[in-house]
Formats: C-alpha cells, sequence, structure tokens
C-alpha cells in the first residue's frame, strides 16, 4: 500500500515536473516514439512526370492564405510567367528534375516534410510555428511570428523560406493546405491534382505499408529506402525514388531528431527552473556575507 | 556627509563633450542610421545579402553573439566585486556597467532591426505564446531582464548627481513651466531643490540596503542567457560544421564571455586612460589580468577534451576553411593567456593592451565560428556582408561609443584617480603585492 502511494506520487512529481519544462506538449515527447495516425504524403518520384500541376495548384489555392506571389523571371518582360527557381518567399513546394548518369533522370518535389518532432517548432520563441497534435501538420501564423528567422536555422532540410523582398515579410512553408483545400475538400490541393498518382495523402501508417509493398513488388524499379521513416525522428512526408536520395537533394541525416537533442540539454540546465533559482539564492547570500563582512571592517560603502 | 565622500569614489570627467573623436563617431552613426531607416523602407533583402540559407548575418553574429559577449566586462567586475569580495575592483565597476548597458541595449536594438517582424515582438509578454523549449525565448527575454537590472544598477550614480547638484536644470524648468515666476518666487524654488536633495538623501542609502538583490539577480541572467546564446547552435547538428557542434556550448559560451568581460574592462580601462590622459590603473588590472588565464585554461581544456572524446581532432588539422578558423582561434586564446600566465606582464600596460586585445579576438572570432563561418546550410549558399549590413553594425557600434564618450562626461562614473589611490595603498591586490615583493 505504502509502495503504490509513494510510486503514485512519484509519478505525480514527475508528471509536474514534466510539465514544468515542457511548457507545451509539443516536447516532451518519449524519444523514438513515432504517431503512425498523423497525416502525411507519400511522393513517388518515379511515379511523377515532371508536369507541375501540383505546382500550379498549390500557389493557386494558397496564393491569398499564404501571402504568396508569382516569381518573375529575368526574361519575362510581361509579367505573364510563374518561374521560381527553387522553394522562396513565394514557393511552397518545387518540382526539379535531376539528370544523373546513364539516363537515370529522375523528378523530385520539395516541401515541408511535417516532421514528427519538428526543429522549427521546437527553436519558435513565440509560438508562431506549431504542430497539431491531431493531424500532425506543422502550421505557421504569420500574425505571432517576430520573423526572427530560427526556424530556418533550425530545420535540417532548409524549407522554411522567407520574404526577404518585403517590407512586412512572412516566412513560407507548406501546411498540407490545412487552411483551405484540406478543409474544403479533405486533401492537400497538389495530391488532389496530380495526374499519375504521383502524390499519395493519408496516415503515415498507411502511407509506409503501401510504400514497403511497391518496393516489394517492384524490386528493380525503386531504391530499397523509404526516406523520412527513420530521418530526424521520422517524418509525415515519405519519399520512394528510383536514385539515392542524397542525389535528388535530400540530405542524409541521422535518426535522432536534433530537437531532441537540444531540448535534452536546456531540461537538464532549466529542470523546473531549479537551477536558476538555487543560484540566485546561493549569490544573495554571498553578495550579503559579503557585504557584513566589509562593513565590519570598517569599509564604508557603495552598492552598485 | 557620508554620502559626499562616497561620491568622490567615482568623477565626471572635465572635458569638453564637441571634440574631434565627437564628431567622428557622430558621422559614422548617422551612416548607419540612413541605412537603417532604408531596411525599413525598403526591406531586409535590399540592404543585406542575407539569404534563405544564411538567414542570420553579421547583424546576429557580431551585434547580438559578439557584442553581449563584449559587454559583459559589468558582470564580469561584479562577481569580482560581490561575489569574491574584492571590493579593491569597486572603482572600475561605475564604467564597467555603462558599457555593459550600452552593449546589451544596442544589441537589443539591432535585434530590432534585424528581425522581420518586430511589431509581434509584443508576444514575448504574452504567456500564451511562449516557448521556453526554445533557447531564443529565453535569451530574449533574460536580456530584456538585464537591461532593466542595469539601468537599476546605474541608479546611484544619478542619484549623486541629484544630491549634489545645483540642479539648475530643474530650477530652469519650473521657471519655463511657470513664466509667472518672478525671481521673489525664488524662495519656492530652493524649497523645491531642497526637498529633491533631502529625498535623495533619504532614498539613497535605502535603496543600497536593496540594490545587492538586484546586482545578484545581474548576475544570474547573464549566466543564463550567455549560455543560452550557446544553446541557441544545438540544434543545428547537421549545419554547425563539428568543430563546434558540441553539447558543450552553453558551458563554451559562458566561461567565452567571462574571460571576454575580463579582457574589455583592461581595454576599455587603458584606452580611456590613454585618451583622457589620465593615469593606468594598473594596480586593478593586472587582477583582473591574473583571472583571465585561469578562465581562458578551462576553457581551452573543455574545448579539446571535446573535441578529443567525440573524435573530431582529425578536422582540426585537416587544412581546409575550417580548420584553419579553428587554429586561428585557438592559437589567438591560448597564445593570449600563455602570455598573461607570466606575472611580470600584468603590470606592463603593453602587454595588457595586447593581450587583451588577442583574448576579445579569440573570443569574438569563437563566436563568429559558430555563428557564421562554422554554419553550412548546404550547397550553393554563400554569404559575405554587404556594405549597408556592415555599415548598420558599425553605426551601431559608432553610438555606443558615442553615448559613452558624452555620459562619462555627464555623470561620475570613473574612477576618481586620488581616492582609488588611496584605497589601492590600503588594500593592494594580493598578485600586485607579490609582484611589488618580486
Ligand atoms: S521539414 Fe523543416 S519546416 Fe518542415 S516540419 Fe520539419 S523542421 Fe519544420
Ligand atoms: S521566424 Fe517566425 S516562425 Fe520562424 S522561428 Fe522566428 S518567430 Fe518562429
Amino acid at each position: 500500500m505504502r509502495t503504490t502511494s509513494r510510486r503514485q506520487f512519484l509519478k505525480l512529481l514527475g508528471a509536474t515536473g514534466a510539465g514544468l519544462l515542457a511548457g507545451r506538449p509539443c516536447a516532451a515527447r518519449g524519444a523514438g516514439t513515432v504517431n503512425n495516425d498523423e497525416l502525411g504524403m507519400l511522393y513517388d518520384a518515379t511515379r511523377c512526370v515532371g508536369c507541375k500541376a501540383c505546382m500550379a495548384a498549390c500557389k493557386r489555392v494558397n496564393r491569398d492564405s499564404g501571402g504568396l506571389a508569382y516569381e518573375r523571371a529575368p526574361f519575362d518582360q510581361d509579367k505573364l510567367w510563374d518561374a521560381p527557381a527553387d522553394l522562396s518567399g513565394n514557393t511552397r513546394t518545387l518540382i526539379k528534375l535531376y539528370k544523373g548518369p546513364q539516363n537515370r533522370w529522375s523528378y523530385i518535389k520539395y516541401s515541408c516534410m511535417h516532421c514528427q518532432e519538428p526543429s522549427c517548432v521546437s527553436v519558435c520563441p513565440v509560438s508562431a510555428m506549431t504542430k497539431d497534435k491531431a493531424t500532425g501538420i506543422v502550421d505557421y501564423d504569420k500574425n505571432k511570428c517576430i520573423g526572427c528567422r530560427y526556424c530556418q536555422i533550425a530545420c535540417p532540410f532548409s524549407i522554411p523560406r522567407f520574404q526577404w523582398e518585403r517590407k512586412a515579410p512572412q516566412i513560407v512553408k507548406c501546411d498540407l493546405c490545412r487552411n483551405t483545400n484540406l478543409r474544403g475538400k479533405g486533401l492537400p490541393a497538389c495530391a488532389e491534382v496530380c495526374p499519375t498518382g504521383a502524390i499519395t495523402f493519408g496516415r503515415r501508417g498507411d502511407l509506409l505499408r503501401d510504400a514497403r509493398g511497391r518496393i516489394e513488388a517492384n524490386g528493380g524499379r525503386y531504391v530499397n529506402y523509404v526516406y523520412g521513416e527513420h530521418e530526424v525522428g521520422g517524418t509525415n512526408h515519405l519519399y520512394l525514388a528510383g536514385v539515392p536520395f542524397p542525389r535528388l537533394g535530400l540530405p542524409r541525416l541521422p535518426a535522432e531528431a536534433p530537437a531532441e537533442f537540444s531540448e535534452r540539454i536546456q531540461h537538464t540546465i532549466y529542470k523546473g527552473f531549479i537551477a536558476p533559482v538555487a543560484l540566485y539564492g546561493m549569490l544573495c547570500i554571498i553578495a550579503l556575507r559579503n557585504r557584513k563582512k566589509r562593513e565590519s571592517k570598517g569599509i564604508q560603502e557603495e552598492e552598485e | 556627509m557620508r554620502e559626499h565622500e562616497h561620491s568622490k569614489e567615482f568623477v565626471r570627467v572635465h572635458s569638453p563633450i564637441l571634440t574631434k573623436p565627437f564628431y567622428f563617431f557622430l558621422a559614422l552613426s548617422l551612416v548607419g542610421v540612413y541605412f537603417i531607416i532604408l531596411r525599413f523602407v525598403r526591406g531586409i533583402g535590399a540592404v543585406s545579402n542575407l539569404s534563405d540559407g544564411y538567414p542570420w548575418g553579421i547583424w546576429i553574429a557580431y551585434d547580438v553573439a559578439t557584442g553581449t559577449a563584449i559587454a559583459c566586462g559589468g558582470y564580469a567586475v561584479a562577481i569580482l566585486v560581490y561575489i569574491r569580495n574584492r571590493w579593491q575592483y569597486h572603482p572600475l565597476i561605475r564604467s564597467a556597467i555603462l558599457t555593459s548597458l550600452f552593449g546589451y541595449c544596442l544589441a537589443g536594438f539591432s535585434v530590432m532591426v534585424d528581425i522581420g517582424r518586430p511589431w509581434n515582438a509584443y508576444g514575448f509578454f504574452m504567456p500564451s505564446r511562449w516557448q521556453p523549449n526554445s533557447a531564443m525565448f529565453e535569451v530574449a527575454l533574460c536580456i530584456m531582464g538585464y537591461c532593466v537590472v542595469q539601468i537599476i544598477e546605474f541608479f546611484p550614480s544619478l542619484l549623486c548627481v541629484l544630491e549634489h547638484s545645483k540642479l539648475k536644470w530643474l530650477q530652469k524648468a519650473i521657471y519655463h513651466f511657470h513664466p509667472r515666476h518672478t525671481p521673489q518666487d525664488e524662495a519656492l524654488v530652493r524649497t523645491t531643490v531642497e526637498w529633491v536633495h533631502s529625498a535623495t538623501a533619504w532614498f539613497h542609502p535605502k535603496f543600497n540596503t536593496i540594490l545587492i538583490f538586484i546586482v545578484a539577480l545581474g548576475l544570474v541572467l547573464p549566466t543564463m542567457h550567455q549560455s543560452s546564446l550557446g544553446s541557441l547552435m544545438l540544434i543545428a547538428p547537421t549545419k554547425l560544421h563539428p568543430l563546434w557542434h558540441t553539447g558543450f556550448l552553453p558551458l563554451l559560451f559562458l566561461i567565452n564571455c567571462m574571460y571576454m568581460g575580463y579582457a574589455i574592462v583592461i581595454l576599455e580601462s587603458l584606452v580611456s586612460s590613454y585618451l583622457l590622459k589620465r593615469e593606468y590603473e594598473v594596480e586593478e588590472l593586472s587582477g583582473l589580468a591574473h583571472i583571465i588565464p585561469w578562465l581562458a585554461a578551462v576553457w581551452l581544456a573543455v574545448r579539446l577534451g571535446d573535441l578529443i572524446q567525440r573524435d573530431q581532432v582529425a578536422l582540426v588539422f585537416k587544412g581546409d576553411k575550417y580548420s584553419l578558423f579553428f587554429l586561428l582561434e585557438f592559437l589567438l586564446l591560448a597564445g593570449g593567456s600563455l602570455l598573461l600566465f607570466e606575472s611580470k606582464r600584468w603590470r606592463s600596460p603593453r602587454w595588457l593592451f595586447a593581450t587583451a586585445v588577442m583574448m576579445l579576438l579569440g573570443g569574438a572570432l569563437y563566436r563568429f565560428n559558430v555563428y557564421l563561418i562554422g554554419f553550412i546550410p548546404g550547397t550553393g549558399w554563400r554569404y559575405f556582408p554587404s556594405f549597408a549590413e556592415l555599415m548598420i553594425s558599425v553605426g551601431i557600434v559608432s553610438i555606443e561609443i558615442l553615448g559613452y564618450q558624452v555620459l562619462i562626461k555627464f555623470l561620475p562614473v570613473l574612477p576618481n584617480p586620488h581616492m582609488h589611490r588611496d584605497i589601492a595603498h590600503v588594500k593592494p591586490p594580493k598578485a600586485a603585492e607579490a609582484v611589488a615583493r618580486a
């Protein structure tokens, strides 16, 4: 009986401690646990034909809500074209063509990976980047953002982009059409318009199973690896391809989430805010005692 | 009477304000202000070379990360005086706090120039938006808190002025707002002035009693945010070069700001003594110089031990850009502290100057390496600050120097050369004593 109550007490203590130091649910998620119920996308590079319908749909649908403009090319006198060369403050998703040796060509699509443990959310000082608990969507709120660009520093995929040329700039990145297409039609615009089925939208667990199935059924076609399954603690945006991923611009990354590492250190230092308070108390005591010493020595002083 | 005696520990500098250096720094400041205005009118991209790969440039690496370390003089001296009970360093404290205050306020200001949506910064005061996992959240709150603490710490010099001046400006103000006052009404003015005098005289000792708690806060806050400045880069293990990315970043940044703090106090004192043609404060400075190599030795030990433990020593000798910058940083710091291990150099202003500069450059380079040079966002990204970017940083530093120049002529900040020589005679620092005997 006594042991149970003590255990309960310890549990309670642990919970309050964790609550204090985590502050927000985004952090203290057990290391290595992956929530396969979150929403994500599977992009199959071998099915993509590079039509860029997804890019067009993304801008059409999110132009207003995402503050996106058209990217002008140098040749474009008449402002007729949208010609982004890279992800940018106006472009949330982009298709590129990789021309490998021996005609190993492959299209590749870039957009936010919707990490299981997003670095961008972990570092944002004012909670402008958030991860939705139920859907796992990493969303951005320009009305909270101070524009410090720490999320850009932190993201291992260099996904968030900043509107450098604007007076009231904001961060731009994919939010799975959370506020637009997903709300109205139940899936992101890019997945809706893709004519070849290269983009599949769904729960992460289902997508993973689907991806493994495709590799098994079609061994020669794919690199035997699902990119995003383990990278930085797992991402909800998954990739299949026929060309090694680093060549497609998807970096080789460790399995540990950077946020896990940094938060572990930060939490060790600031556990329950005990260390700073203790330090303050100690300093006060030492300083007071030193003052007494000086006074007893008869040195008159003026504090500063 | 007692108060009056004390106020003599510090004196105002009696020399004209509008000197040549004043105009020089004024000009630089104005250029900086021009570009700052341009930045707000035309956007960050228009004035800077920042990009999505290098979202942080010299405004963060210099003005914030390095600037606040250089401004750690107040922190470093306060540790000595209040915690290690070395009262003989007290004469240095006001000027140290003044430079710290300037350094931190301007770091805060340059953050406002740097961030893209400063109008949302009020979010730091809304608990619903707090994000304690973010090192930047902590840095921001601590720096704001520290600015307030330092302003309070600076009150005594204002109080001294209030107590002892004739308050001409107050009299003038009264005449200005009550134009009907004729000289016959002077009695009223006199009572007002007397009232102010007695009020400050009453307030000053009370204030001194509680000040120690604020001083302690002024030690905790820099400890927190200086280490967190290192934590900021913990999140980028894949982007920060392995020579610099380590779990010890917070500790390294903390120690780094301490020896830089002592070095800047030495440098500042030497330079202002030289320029204002005052006697060098060799006694105090030699004491500070004596601490630096020990701190640096601990720092270097952590740094090397960490590289060995992470098995990254080979990178040091790779001969690429990164190993060169590492070696430069290392040589400056190891060289400076080795020189300072020899006690005869503590009393030579020349050596003090040279070693302080080495420690500052080395320490600053370390911070630059972590924030810029060792930061590798991926292929295809390049960064070198634009002219406008540089001028904004130069302008901000000029404003700092300008403010310091002006304030030491208005407020009793610098140590009184006569008074504190006496103190030094009564209680010479141990180190100095040893040297004298040798
Ligand atoms: S890919 Fe980058 S921006 Fe997207 S959730 Fe992960 S860390 Fe955030
Ligand atoms: S730029 Fe905005 S979203 Fe990114 S970390 Fe800073 S405040 Fe958060």
